[in-house]
């Protein structure tokens, strides 16, 4: 279970998050939505303490995650898969290496195991024979497959996805929304999505979290939070200019 | 003058912070060296990188500085006419500190400014933040392989340098000004001791040491864009510079 208190995070004299609280649904797909720099990646990047509060507790399990040290944190790592937006493949080394990267490093699997989870893993997100390429030699769909093999390949608990879809056209970000969905269903991990593609994303959705001036806005389920009569969220998800949210 | 005086103030504070970040990030790199599994690999690899890939440019700047020596030395020593000390003043010079403090020039412009950059762009497109999400050090895995690679490679390089600069030396020395090349060899093996080989050797250990650190530091912390992965690598090669001299000045005066 993930549970979010009072998270609040500056940049400088800029302050992102201004008080933060949520909680997760452990097995189900919960989409934090917002205007873009509202600070979705950075509530993201403290849910595995990528980055550290200025005040707040982020709980995992029940474990404030942002007073752990570092032998303890990598503990608490292991259980999260991370799609970043880029994807952020090492690009030294080829797709079935990054895919197999955390096996080698953090298992004691032997080579053959390796091979054959890690040949599953992109068997599942269609890049079966794609492993001997480097990520330079990847579209960005691909890419973005081959990031989700990866953040899949030790079973995470936790599955966090900054921006899946962003870059690609809406046919390959119907394909990445079904892969997630698909993987979700098998694995049964909790998927955290930051993502702008609405309303694509709210079928693949659980919950739906509204992201606004560094605190929540809404949180309901895909049908509730459409019908919501919050005009913030209204004019998000109509994409008007007039409201509540400053334009520009 | 208050306001002045606050920015002097924090303008300091920030320096010293910094310093005292440089000197955690290399202090946690050197103790990750001591723990398990030992990345053999990667520091194999990072000697390739740092010691093959980097030999042509030492080879040959050695060559051309034993060249220039040649000549300078001659007309130099022709004044007092002592030419067959060429072969003595030539070593002693490139073992003592010509070699190490250009081989390791040559280092931090061919893979010292690689290294910043790659770890700069590494910042910029997350994947430093990937190999955290994966409970994986990136210290572990990206700095200390290539600090251990170049405490062993650099002084190989300046061996290397130093044996082709005393051969460009000779080259001049004996091939084109007409020393004798008895006098240039006994010149040579009469005042060159084993100290003098191994003060320079030790140098260029704690070169290799300096500039992965600065570079590796720097890349790592470069800001994530395309101007702070530049500005990294620019900042890695002069300060990296800067230190190689300043740490020559302390352990000449500490090995005379």
């Amino acid at each position: 279970m993930i549970k979010v208190v009072n998270l609040q995070k500056s940049f400088g004299r800029q302050k992102v998050l201004k008080g933060v609280n949520l909680e997760f649904a452990t097995g189900k797909i919960t989409t934090i939505v917002g205007t873009s720099g509202c600070g979705k990646t950075v509530l993201l990047k403290h849910l595995n303490a990528l980055l550290l509060p200025d005040e707040g507790e982020v709980l995992i399990n029940g474990i404030d995650i942002t007073k752990l040290g570092q032998k303890e944190l990598y503990r608490i790592r292991a259980k999260f898969g991370v799609l970043f937006q880029g994807a952020a493949l090492l690009d030294s080394m080829t797709v079935f290496d990054n895919v197999g990267f955390p096996l080698r490093e953090k298992t004691r699997m032997n080579e053959s195991e390796v091979k054959t989870k890690v040949a599953d893993r992109l068997e599942q997100v269609g890049l079966g024979e794609m492993g001997h390429k480097l990520p330079a030699e990847l579209s960005g769909g691909m890419r973005k497959r081959a990031g989700l093999a990866r953040a899949l390949i030790m079973d995470p608990e936790i599955v966090l996805f900054d921006e899946p879809t962003t870059g690609l056209d809406p046919v390959l970000a119907t394909g990445i929304h079904q892969l997630i969905s698909r993987t979700q269903n098998d694995f049964g991990y909790t998927g955290i999505i930051v993502s702008h593609t609405i309303p694509q994303v709210f079928d693949i959705s659980d919950y739906i979290v509204m992201l606004a001036g560094g605190v929540v806005e809404e949180v309901a389920p895909p049908q509730a939070f459409s019908a919501s009569e919050n005009p913030i969220v209204q004019q998000f998800i109509h994409g008007r200019t007039e409201g509540p949210i400053e334009v520009l | 003058m208050v306001p002045f005086l606050g920015r002097i103030g924090r303008y300091t504070i920030d320096q010293i912070a910094g310093m005292g970040r440089m000197f955690l990030f290399l202090i946690s790199a050197i103790l990750q060296a001591f723990r398990a599994p030992a990345k053999l690999r990667l520091i194999v690899y990072h000697i390739k990188t740092i010691g093959v890939d980097s030999l042509s440019v030492v080879s040959l700047s050695g060559f051309f500085t034993g060249m220039v020596m040649g000549f300078q030395g001659y007309y130099s020593l022709r004044q007092f006419n002592a030419e067959s000390w060429l072969g003595s003043a030539t070593a002693l010079s490139l073992l003592r500190e010509l070699g190490p403090v250009l081989s390791a020039f040559m280092v931090t412009g061919r893979t010292g400014s690689a290294m910043a950059a790659e770890l700069g762009t590494m910042r910029a497109t997350e994947q430093i933040d990937a190999l955290y999400s994966m409970a994986i050090n990136p210290i572990k895995y990206l700095v200390t392989p290539r600090i251990v690679a170049s405490l062993i490679a650099m002084p190989m390089l300046t061996a290397i340098f130093n044996v082709i600069g005393i051969f460009g030396s000779y080259a001049v020395g004996v091939g084109i000004l007409g020393v004798s090349s008895g006098s240039f060899f006994s010149g040579m093996e009469n005042s060159v001791v084993f100290h003098d080989v191994y003060s320079g050797m030790i140098k260029s250990v704690c070169f290799g040491l300096i500039i992965t650190w600065i570079c590796c530091y720097k890349g790592f912390h470069a800001p994530p864009m395309a101007t702070g992965v530049s500005q990294a690598t620019t900042e890695s090669v002069v300060l990296s510079f800067v230190f190689i001299l300043v740490w020559d000045y302390f352990l000449t005066s500490i090995m005379l």
